[in-house]
């Protein structure tokens, strides 16, 4: 991956405290996992950032390879690559995503 | 791509795992894999799917991106 390409995804993780990349937005999910990681993080009242990855091919293929990850959504927090959907859910069912948000 | 096929790529990767497939909907497009293997001990749970992704590496670049995961030692 080019380092431009690294760079901006790397600024777009840093940019908020909880980011996910997604396929749509929070409003309009085009994936049934994305809107599934919306819910989630509405339901806890998290304030995330997002990027559409639809918007951009160059960062929907960058992800996979940055997080060494091979679907979207991907959800970071602190920087730090959390999992995608079915891992978010897990997570929210045993408490552990809303230790890693309000910590 | 089958679920049978699914099935036999994730086990030919991580040997004596077990790997139950459901496919809900009957369509082969959303399908969870619930596979069990000894060689997740230790490991989080980023790492053990991770470890059942790499085994389909191919078959996910050609966007089968509906595989819903659970992984359990």
């Amino acid at each position: 991956m080019d380092k431009e390409l690294q760079d901006k995804i790397k600024g777009l993780i840093d940019s908020k405290k909880i980011f996910l990349f997604m396929k749509g937005t929070p409003d309009a999910p085009m994936c049934g996992f994305s809107a599934g990681v919306t819910n989630v993080l509405r339901s806890l009242g998290a304030d995330y950032n997002s990027f559409n990855v639809l918007s951009d091919q160059n960062v929907r293929e960058g992800i996979k390879e940055f997080a060494n990850w091979p679907t979207i959504p991907q959800l970071y927090i602190d920087g730090e690559f959390i999992g995608g959907h079915d891992i978010v859910v897990e997570m929210a069912k045993s408490g552990e995503l809303q230790k890693k948000i309000g910590a | 791509m089958t679920v049978q096929e699914i099935r036999e790529k994730i086990q030919a990767g991580l040997p004596g795992s077990e790997v139950e497939i459901q496919d809900p909907y009957n369509d082969g497009v959303h399908i969870k894999a619930i596979v069990k293997f000894s060689g997740f001990a230790g490991k989080s749970i980023v790492e053990q799917h991770r470890m059942v992704y790499a085994t389909l590496k191919d078959e996910l670049k050609a966007e089968v991106h509906a595989l819903g995961l659970e992984t359990k030692v």
